[in-house]
């Protein structure tokens, strides 16, 4: 890995120097000229990197201006690169030409904090709406979280297609069943879809400012509802980026558990989109057959650990909640019985002729596509791209658990089930090990504060994919930024070129084998 | 075939008897409803959703209650795509601001009775999302609410029960 960053130093002449805020050291942290932020990423595009986030921060109480990140994920590596801008020229070379993904991390960040990506070629706002003053950039420090803003007149201009016999369908952001808003637009000749476009921000609560006026001890109970499905992952996720920056060691056996919610959290949640695709496919059976499993999940989570989905269990420095031998044993009945009947159910899904003409070469999503798009997930693994956080960057306990990841290539909404049904036997099996060999000890160690201008980092595989949480604390021990990066913030991308092609009807199907989180991606 | 069918028969039915709610949770605003309202109501149910905002996990409790062991059209009620044939919006999240025209359209929409739940602590009072340029900090400061049901989800049978009660006459 050092030629990597060999490479990437010579490239760049000399003129990096090494982040010494950035924790933990494992993961590389430059500091480049702005010219040469576009540089850095040329080599590393060139290295086959793949571009995980983008973000800026207000650093006024650091000493003034704005830092511009990038963050990459090389293989196993993670790599930030920072740049400063000033604040009278807000200005910074955008990637796009690089990598798609910053396209629309870079609308989010000149819209939320005003910073300018000079070469983006579509300025639209995004998250923010066209009724918020133009000059409103919540995440900049002069901005009060609690401004009322005014409402302004303005247009969002959509991207349009002209021709005989195209229309469009407006969907949204209300939609027809019990999910998250968002505006869809489709035009079509036909049935075909020729172009999807997706608006999205209707869930904007405005998390990421709401984190710097909590206490990092605090912090932990926000990130748990970043997105209510996962917010085991998002808790551990800020947990042990808060913990790497102030050296906190967890005990094993806290780390052991942690494992033990989330691969919880993997099977419900797969269980959950299984049916529902099977049911958006018209076969109800199997989203009834498969709620009644999950539910029993949830069932088990609340007695033993006193919550449903098992939110606010997890927090910096370890775990809340204990099991014990019965608990254990109670566990491993459940998995049985939910293995057996599982396996039936899959039976019926493999058998059912009708269903397979409906999700077999539905909503292709290239691996071609999906690289290009930095794609994470269970999206990215059903498209050929082995990314697994659990795997390349294991975060503990994965570090001695080992974690078959299934990879298939057809990109098609039969493969995202697939992948889904794979997961949950093998997160079966992980459970199965970790209560066999839960570390003894303590659950949970006090935890420090950090010190000033430190950043943490961490990456961590919920049900949907990679998470990033990227942690920064101000002068005086505050939240100065915290950056999260659901994995839906890329996927979304990747739903509008899965559609192209398909036929109107079979959107429900494809944006439920996709499954991605508004809220995780508003924010 | 032959597979679902006796899958169907080896699950038999799920449906259990609704576990009794925790009061403090729900609770009920004076709700100005004519008896045979009431009545007609307390059978067929139908409700629009509206995310305003949540973190989806108040969805997830919902969808809860339309699983077979929850079961909520054995009362009657109904979720439904148009805010037109709605008795009720079951309102979840702080409201974001960029969710606020929406939700007035949706009520709006709506033919009388319209019954609002606010749904979750969000929904309630803005949960830990509290108020802010982008949150309204509850769904009474934007349409009024004829019954709260806090949690942070709410249990599916908080929210079954916080629902059914409105139709208890007094
Ligand atoms: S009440 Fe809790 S679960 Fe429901 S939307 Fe709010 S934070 Fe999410």
């Amino acid at each position: 890995m050092t030629t990597l960053l060999e490479t990437l130093m010579s490239e760049l002449g000399g003129e990096a120097v090494a982040n010494k805020h950035q924790y933990p050291r494992t993961v590389i942290s430059l500091i480049v000229p702005k010219d040469k932020f576009v540089v850095a990423a040329k080599a590393l595009k060139k290295a086959d990197a793949f571009l995980t986030a983008e973000w800026a921060t207000d650093e006024t109480m650091l000493g003034g201006g704005f830092g511009i990140y990038a963050c990459y994920r090389c293989d196993a590596q993670y790599l930030v690169v920072k740049t400063k801008v000033s604040e009278d020229d807000p200005t910074f070379p955008s990637l796009i030409k690089k990598y798609v993904p910053a396209y629309r991390f870079e609308r989010q960040m000149s819209s939320l904090m005003g910073v300018i990506p000079v070469g983006h070629t579509d300025m639209r706002p995004w998250i923010k709406f066209e009724n918020w003053p133009p000059d409103a950039w919540p995440l900049r420090k002069s901005f009060a979280a609690s401004t009322l803003m005014p409402s302004v007149q303005g247009d969002y201009q959509w991207i349009r297609a002209y021709g005989e016999g195209v229309y469009e369908i407006p969907v949204g952001p209300v939609h027809a069943g019990i999910i998250e808003p968002g505006h869809f637009r489709f035009q079509a000749v036909g049935e075909n879809i020729i172009n999807l476009e997706a608006r999205l921000g209707y869930v904007h609560k405005g998390i990421e400012k709401r984190f710097e006026v909590l206490s990092f001890q605090d912090g932990v109970r926000l990130a748990a509802r970043v997105s209510g499905d996962t917010t085991v992952a998002h808790s551990i996720a800020y947990s042990i980026a808060l913990e790497t920056m102030t050296g906190c060691r967890v005990p094993q056996r806290g780390h052991w558990l942690r494992a033990l919610f989330l691969e919880r959290e993997r099977i419900a949640n797969h269980l959950g989109d299984i049916g529902a695709i099977c049911n958006d496919a018209a076969f109800a059976f199997m989203l009834y057959q498969l709620s009644r499993l999950k539910e029993t999940l949830l069932r088990t989570n609340r007695k033993l650990f006193g919550h449903r989905f098992i939110m606010d269990r997890v927090v910096p420095g370890g775990c809340t909640v204990d099991i014990d031998t019965e608990g254990k044993a109670e566990i491993l009945v459940e998995l049985d019985v939910l293995a057996k009947q599982f396996q039936r159910l899959v039976r019926i899904y493999e058998e059912n002729p009708s269903l397979e003409d409906r999700v077999r070469d539905t909503g292709v999503f290239t691996p071609e596509i999906a690289k290009e798009l930095c794609t994470v997930g269970v999206v990215a693994r059903a498209s050929g791209l082995k990314v697994d956080c659990r795997v390349h960057q294991p975060f503990p306990p994965y570090d001695s658990i080992e974690v078959k990841v299934p990879v298939l290539i057809s990109g098609d909404v039969h493969a995202r089930v697939w992948v889904r049904v794979k997961e949950i036997r093998e997160s079966i099996r992980i459970i199965k090990h970790i209560l066999e060999n839960l570390p003894d000890g303590a659950i949970r160690t006090d935890i420090s504060m950090p010190i000033s201008e430190s950043e943490g980092f961490a990456a961590v595989e919920g049900w949907r994919g990679e998470i990033i949480y990227w942690l920064q604390a101000g002068a005086d021990a505050q939240i100065n930024r915290c950056m999260v990066r659901d994995p839906s913030s890329v996927n979304w991308l990747g739903l509008e070129q899965a559609i192209k092609g398909n036929i109107v009807p079979d959107f429900p199907l494809c944006n439920k084998s996709f499954n991605q989180s508004y809220s995780g991606h508003d924010l | 075939m032959i597979r679902i069918l006796r899958q169907m028969f080896r699950t038999g039915i799920a449906t259990e008897p609704i576990a009794v709610a925790n009061d403090d949770n729900v609770k009920i605003m004076d709700i100005k409803l004519s008896k045979t309202a009431k009545r007609c109501l307390r059978k067929s149910l139908v409700i629009r959703q509206v995310d305003a905002g949540s973190c989806n996990g108040c969805e997830l409790e919902i969808h809860a209650i339309n699983n077979p062991i929850y079961n909520c059209e054995r009362f009657g009620i109904r979720f439904t795509a148009s805010p037109r044939f709605a008795d009720m919006v079951l309102v979840t999240g702080p409201v974001s601001r960029n969710m606020e025209v929406a939700l007035r359209r949706t009520y709006n929409a709506m033919a009388t009775p319209k019954l609002v739940v606010a749904l979750g602590d969000c929904a309630c009072n803005g949960g830990i999302f509290g108020e802010s340029y982008a949150s309204c900090g509850g769904v009474d400061k934007v349409i009024p609410v004829d019954v709260y049901i806090s949690g942070c989800p709410p249990v599916p049978e908080d929210i079954l029960q916080g629902i059914l009660k409105i139709f208890i006459p007094k």
